[in-house]
């Protein structure tokens, strides 16, 4: 294999890893108090018949954001989205989009659009039809709307195609023209409903990096709603977590990954160890914490006394085939089996019958005769500063 | 084992169509190049195969075209051919203005409901067709439902049976679920995120309805109108009950020609004319319109 070629594919393509810093760490308008949202829910609900799809979710989306909204299918961040593009209307609470109420506001009067899970390209129209459907109806002149659709084209690279039908197409090029006719007409907020939901993994990726790019270069607000975490992590600046229609916690992918607010999104972002314990001790930020017959040292918020829950990334945790000096934080098992990612291995130890803990390793050197096997004992260690106390 | 079963599948739709098109269209265009005969049955030439080859070239050397001239000299057939496209077409007309509306009605219900409806426009099948046709006389004739409706109701009675009104009411009654039927099952399936992408993108509902909804019904309405304006105008059982003797039309023509006159080639030459201007160039631009949806 050519490591070269490899490298340079490795800058294209994201690591299976979330990346840990966001994309833009100096943008952030959601933590200046004078920034005026451009979109804004607030207090908003809705009920179909007796099931509650979103409840009382308060939320800002701000100018040039690429906004995810994460959660698994049910979790009501389709109705939030449909609710902004105008397909539903919230049963309690307002939508402001710049300062404005646009409840009375049909969905043909909003200056929102939305690609369209299965895309929903008009099969009987062109490509170039497609993409100017929306200019039509905003009455531009022809010559106008033709120089628009091929800047469209050119930008999402499908020049040449306008005169193609959808059927036509394969399934990344019609993502793109749904991608072209919802941008066209150059709505205040984009949004795409599980985008990559029919792409194929390689596709998908190539696809997560090109909507950044696009999304920056356009200088334009991205909403997405999907339900895959690495997604969400490789092209949002900001995630909102839902659950059962509440909005559980909404930060940069970093803060969300490194300190879930809860155990939920703990488990929903990545993969997490979970020891369930108490507070015995509290030494300035480090806590010391009684689980079971494990004692383990933390940084945290939480009184002496609490029921908390400590929360471990498996690539937090290192492997040691001896027993390393210090005791703290320290658990011994035995590797009961791994799964080898390439650029990772996970590793399922078992420090107790029935108990088990995953820890990640990189394969920082081409491990081709493996040290580490089914049944080999090891040790697991972690930094107090890796871990995360948790109090719900 | 497995191509001779896939090729007796290929073949049976053909044998089909051969055994019970092709070969009575031969036999009627036969008739049609024949002569009226008193005899039993009323037409010259016949085959006779005890001369052999020689029979079957005498058989064919007495096959003229002069019915079909005998058709040109007519007014009537002209008159009778025009007064049927022109009943067809209205028909045909009244049909998607009045079905449309229907079928697109039909499939904006919740699901339980459509199928309820659906149903509704099947259920008069289940009455015979001629008791259906019979039921309008007694509902159109001057002592009928209808005027002593309209008496009831204190307006002036009406005298349409035996007219146009009369038939184009019976052919509408009549083919209406030909109509809806195909249009309710492209509209029906027709999927919803287009009509809300169109919203969307700037459309009223009104605008969706006729830049994507309407245009993609087209396959069903072309699909309803051959259904109903093919067998509309050869339509003989309609206008025979219903229309009287002014109402012109060729079904009753071919009736005429048979069984009134015992013109067998006649009411043969009618017949093939009507499936050669008719039904040949439709199937032909049907098979156009395939190609451009594919």
């Amino acid at each position: 294999m050519d490591p070269g070629a490899d490298g340079a594919l490795n800058c294209r393509t994201p690591s299976p890893r979330p990346q840990i810093g966001g994309v833009r760490s100096s943008f952030a308008p959601w933590e200046d108090p004078a920034a005026r949202p451009l979109v804004r829910f607030d207090g908003v609900s809705k009920a179909f018949g007796d099931t509650v799809a979103v409840k009382a979710v308060d939320l800002s989306i701000y100018e040039g954001e690429f906004f995810a909204l994460l959660g698994p299918s049910g979790c009501g961040k389709t109705t939030l989205m449909r609710m902004l593009a105008g397909f539903e209307s919230p049963d309690a609470g307002r939508i402001m989009l710049e300062g404005r109420d646009i409840q009375a506001d049909p969905p043909h009067r909003r200056p929102v659009h939305m690609m369209f899970q299965a895309y929903a390209l008009f099969p009987h129209l062109n490509v170039a039809q497609n993409i100017g459907f929306g200019l039509r109806r905003q009455g531009m002149a022809k010559a106008e709307i033709a120089g628009r659709v091929e800047e469209m084209l050119a930008l999402v690279k499908l020049e040449g195609l306008g005169g193609r039908r959808p059927d036509q197409l394969s399934g990344g090029q019609r993502q793109r023209v749904a991608l072209a006719r919802a941008l066209a007409p150059r709505p205040r907020i984009l949004l795409l409903d599980e985008p990559m939901a029919a792409l194929d993994k390689k596709l998908r990726e190539e696809t997560q990096f090109e909507l950044m790019s696009l999304q920056q270069s356009l200088g334009m607000t991205f909403m997405i709603v999907t339900h895959d975490q690495d997604e969400a992590m490789v092209v949002a600046d900001r995630i909102a977590v839902m659950r059962e229609g509440r909005i559980v916690q909404a930060g940069r992918p970093a803060e969300i990954y490194e300190a879930p607010a809860d155990r939920y999104v703990a488990g929903f972002i990545g993969d997490v160890n979970l020891f369930e314990g108490r507070v015995s001790a509290a030494e300035g930020p480090l806590l010391r914490l009684q689980a079971g017959d494990d004692r383990f040292d933390a940084e945290g918020a939480a009184a002496v006394g609490d029921q908390v829950w400590l929360a471990v990334r498996p690539e937090k945790i290192a492997i040691h085939l001896d027993p390393p000096a210090d005791p703290r934080n320290r658990l011994a098992g035995k590797i009961l089996d791994y799964g080898y990612l390439g650029d990772w291995t996970t590793y399922l130890v078992e420090v107790a019958p029935g108990r088990t803990i995953r820890a990640a390793r990189a394969n920082t050197t081409r491990a081709v005769d493996r040290p580490l096997g089914c049944g080999d004992p090891v040790w697991l260690t972690f930094a107090p500063s890796s871990a995360v106390v948790l109090t719900k | 084992m497995k191509g001779g079963k896939s090729g007796l599948a290929a073949i049976l739709p053909f044998l089909w169509l051969a055994l019970f098109f092709a070969f009575p269209f031969l036999l009627v265009a036969k008739l049609s190049f024949s002569d009226t005969a008193l005899a039993m049955p009323p037409y010259a030439p016949r085959i006779d195969w005890s001369q052999g080859l020689a029979g079957l070239q005498a058989f064919f050397a007495a096959l003229d075209g002069e019915t079909y001239a005998r058709l040109t000299r007519d007014r009537l057939y002209l008159d009778a051919y025009l007064s049927s496209l022109r009943i067809a077409a209205t028909g045909t007309g009244l049909l998607l203005l009045i079905g449309y509306p229907l079928a697109y009605g039909i499939s904006r219900c919740p699901p339980a409901v459509r199928q309820a409806l659906v149903m509704a426009v099947i259920l008069p099948f289940w009455t015979s067709f001629l008791i259906r046709i019979y039921a309008w006389i007694a509902i159109l004739k001057p002592a009928g439902i209808l005027n002593a409706a309209l008496g009831a109701l204190g307006l002036p009675p009406v005298d349409i049976l035996n007219t146009e009104t009369a038939v184009l009411l019976g052919l509408v009654y009549a083919y209406l679920p030909f109509m809806v039927l195909p249009l309710y099952a492209v509209l029906e399936k027709q999927d919803e995120s287009l009509i809300e992408a169109a919203q969307d993108l700037g459309a009223t509902p009104l605008q969706a309805f006729w830049r994507v909804t309407f245009p993609l019904s087209l396959p069903g309405a072309a699909a309803g109108a051959l259904l109903c304006f093919i067998p509309m105008a050869g339509e003989f059982v309609i206008p025979d009950l219903l229309g009287g003797s002014e109402t012109l039309m060729l079904g009753r023509v071919i009736w005429t020609e048979f069984f009134a006159n015992r013109d067998w080639p006649a009411a043969s030459a009618v017949a093939i004319v009507l499936l050669a201007t008719l039904v040949v160039p439709i199937l032909l631009f049907e098979r156009e319109q395939g190609k451009v949806l594919r």
